[in-house]
């Protein structure tokens, strides 16, 4: 866990090529009043899910994504793959701005970024057959029928699949399995950037092992880009080459995965990472931070710091409360959002 | 999981929609639809009315219009004074109730069939639309279905042949005006239960088209939804039609329906009672074929129900 792997290590040493770019990125959904309240005055109000976010992912790197339920995680990914329209801010992809491109241009584009979702059961039409469900991405860009039915076969070997299964439905299948007809789906068309929104959460145990292993033999086979969101720590730790942390909307840390754990600054990051469960004596007993009381609503986020009504520092003050917390560079490329560590207080 | 990967025949993988896949498609429907002993039975009904409908010519022992004075109200074949030559009896004109039955089935499946497959098509169309873009469109089209439902069905209907005359296409017309209501209704509701699952998402993300998503990814999930619907709705259709007649709107004399043949029945019901209630056992029948046949095709179309 500690180890930085030599990917990673590449990856720092020098400054890789972005492959995605988030700038400035917010995603506010409307929270409609209803009739009577509008007659009583009341504004529409806004769900701040993502409230400014600025993030690069290297080509090559797994971005590890953590956060409590509700923090905007899948939102996120959802804005940046532009599954919803963003309110404000940029997201580029090769050093263009996706953001701005009208439908008939953002197609061709989304077969560059593609999507892994949670729930296997969900994900897949009960409708449709394995065929029909890898094989669309082939189908909406016109390819013939033999073509895209030998391209499914392919893909269905690759994620562990027998060609046997391809006139199945998704009914047929166990939630590993599932998940599997779910990565091939993503990956039919050589994308470079995959979302993976907690693809092993809704899986047991045993299982999540062996989907986590084909995802990381995928990316070593077809050089993919990750950004891989889950809140089970212990998950994205393994995989990941960097982790940003998010907290209402916002990210408040990134680093290296082994800098995270081995020191994490943000007080909300030391709370997650004093909650992992370690076997054996290595890193001794820790401390447990237990946090109180739960995030505030994202519809009216706090002026100041979003941690500041559950920070336990005892260097908390006035600022804190009042002035909003940059995103800043602490060295090794060990970023957080936090007066009391960045020494702005 | 990968290593026990069973040699699977090339030949299993080359082929496409032939006939012997459909044919497969089909025996597999029918294998599990035949378990459901109701629903056989329900099909049995719709069925045996459809072919008395179409064979009427050639199953019917008299001409459902030929009147003869003297043998008015004959009784059914096993009661005092009834002959097997009118097993149901005949009416107050003479004419054989068992044959104005078999040729009464044509009019009652025409309006049925036709009524439900326009509105259907129109119901699903708009309920599609309604549910999938939302906005100002969905409300638009749920005022119009708002207005609608407020009407009586058969008040409406009654005041639209008022305007329109009677006659089959007017009922048709008739009826259709307000049965796309219903489909449009359910496929709205459930349109909007489907486009947030992740499927859709799924389909949106590698690039489909919204016609794309409606028509092949939510379409196929709320299509057994709407085969009970309909078949629900083709029983009150039958039955609407039934009313029209019964009040001299529908389909008109001599031709022969259901809903009038109960209507003067009505005035003669306590010295000829078979002649409103053979026609009204008719109604009964079939309604409730239908139903069982619609409920059974739900069962067997599911895929998620098989096995």
């Amino acid at each position: 866990m500690a180890g930085v792997s030599p990917e990673a290590a590449r990856l720092q040493a020098e400054p890789a090529e972005p492959l995605v770019e988030v700038i400035g990125l917010k995603q506010h959904f409307p929270v409609r009043a209803s009739f009577a309240e509008r007659l009583l005055g009341r504004q529409t109000r806004w769900v701040r899910a993502v409230d400014g976010v600025d993030l690069t992912i290297a080509r090559g790197e797994t971005l590890g994504l953590v956060g409590e339920s509700g923090s905007g995680k899948s939102t996120l990914a959802r804005s940046i793959l532009r599954l919803y329209e963003p309110t404000a801010g940029t997201v580029r992809f090769e050093g263009r701005d996706v953001t701005a491109l009208p439908p008939r241009e953002l197609r061709p584009l989304r077969r560059k970024m593609q999507i892994i979702f949670q729930d296997p059961f969900a994900s897949l039409n009960a409708r449709r057959t394995v065929e029909q469900i890898v094989g669309l991405p082939l189908a909406i860009q016109g390819m013939p029928r033999q073509e895209i039915r030998r391209r499914v076969l392919e893909m269905l070997d690759k994620v562990g699949l027998s060609p046997s299964h391809i006139h199945r439905y998704p009914h047929q299948f166990s939630g590993g399995q599932r998940q599997r007809i779910g990565i091939a789906r993503a990956l039919v068309v050589n994308p470079a950037f995959v979302v993976a929104d907690e693809p092993v959460s809704a899986l047991d145990v045993s299982i999540q092992a062996q989907i986590i292993n084909l995802l990381q033999r995928l990316q070593a086979e077809l050089g993919l880009t990750y950004l891989f969101i889950t809140h089970d720590l212990s998950v994205v730790s393994y995989i990941s080459d960097r982790i940003a942390v998010m907290y209402l909307g916002r990210i408040v840390e990134l680093a290296p995965a082994g800098d995270l754990f081995a020191r994490p600054l943000h007080p909300y990051t030391r709370a997650l990472v004093s909650a992992v469960p370690r076997l054996g004596k290595r890193g001794g007993r820790r401390e447990r931070i237990i946090l109180e009381g739960n995030p505030p609503a994202p519809i009216d986020p706090p002026k100041g710091c979003r941690f500041y009504s559950r920070c336990f520092l005892p260097e908390k003050n006035e600022t804190c409360r009042s002035v909003d917390p940059p995103l800043a560079e602490v060295g090794g490329g060990h970023r957080v959002a936090c007066h009391a560590v960045a020494g702005t207080l | 999981m990968t290593s026990s990967t069973p040699a699977v025949n090339p030949e299993v993988l080359r082929r496409r929609w032939t006939g012997e896949r459909v044919w497969e498609a089909i025996s597999d429907f029918w294998r599990r639809f035949r378990k459901n002993r109701a629903a056989v039975a329900g099909a049995v009904v719709v069925l045996a009315v459809v072919w008395a409908g179409v064979l009427a010519p050639w199953l019917a022992p008299h001409d459902p219009t030929e009147a003869n004075f003297f043998n008015r109200f004959r009784p059914p074949a096993w009661m005092e004074g009834g002959t097997w030559e009118h097993p149901l009896g005949t009416d107050q004109l003479g004419r054989d109730i068992l044959s104005r039955i078999i040729w009464g089935a044509r009019a009652s499946l025409a309006v049925g069939g036709v009524v439900i497959g326009f509105a259907t098509v129109v119901g699903v169309a708009m309920g599609l639309v309604s549910g999938y873009y939302g906005g100002r469109l969905d409300a638009a089209i749920q005022r119009l279905v708002d207005i609608l439902l407020s009407f009586p069905y058969l008040v409406l209907a009654i005041g639209l042949m008022g305007v329109m005359g009677p006659g089959f296409v007017n009922m048709v017309l008739a009826l259709v005006y307000k049965e796309w209501v219903t489909p449009c209704r359910v496929v709205r509701g459930e349109v909007l239960a489907a486009k947030n699952q992740e499927y859709v998402e799924a389909a949106r993300a590698v690039g489909a088209s919204d016609a794309h998503i409606m028509w092949r990814e939510i379409l196929p999930n709320v299509l057994s939804a709407v085969v009970v619907v309909a078949t629900l709705r083709v029983a009150w259709v039958i039955l609407m039609e039934a009313s029209l007649s019964f009040l001299g709107l529908g389909v008109q004399p001599p031709t022969p329906a259901w809903g009038s043949m109960v209507a003067s029945g009505r005035e003669y019901i306590f010295q000829a009672w078979w002649m409103a209630t053979f026609p009204g056992l008719a109604i009964l029948v079939t309604v409730l074929g239908i139903n069982l046949l619609g409920e059974g095709l739900r069962d067997a179309l599911d895929p998620r129900l098989r096995e």
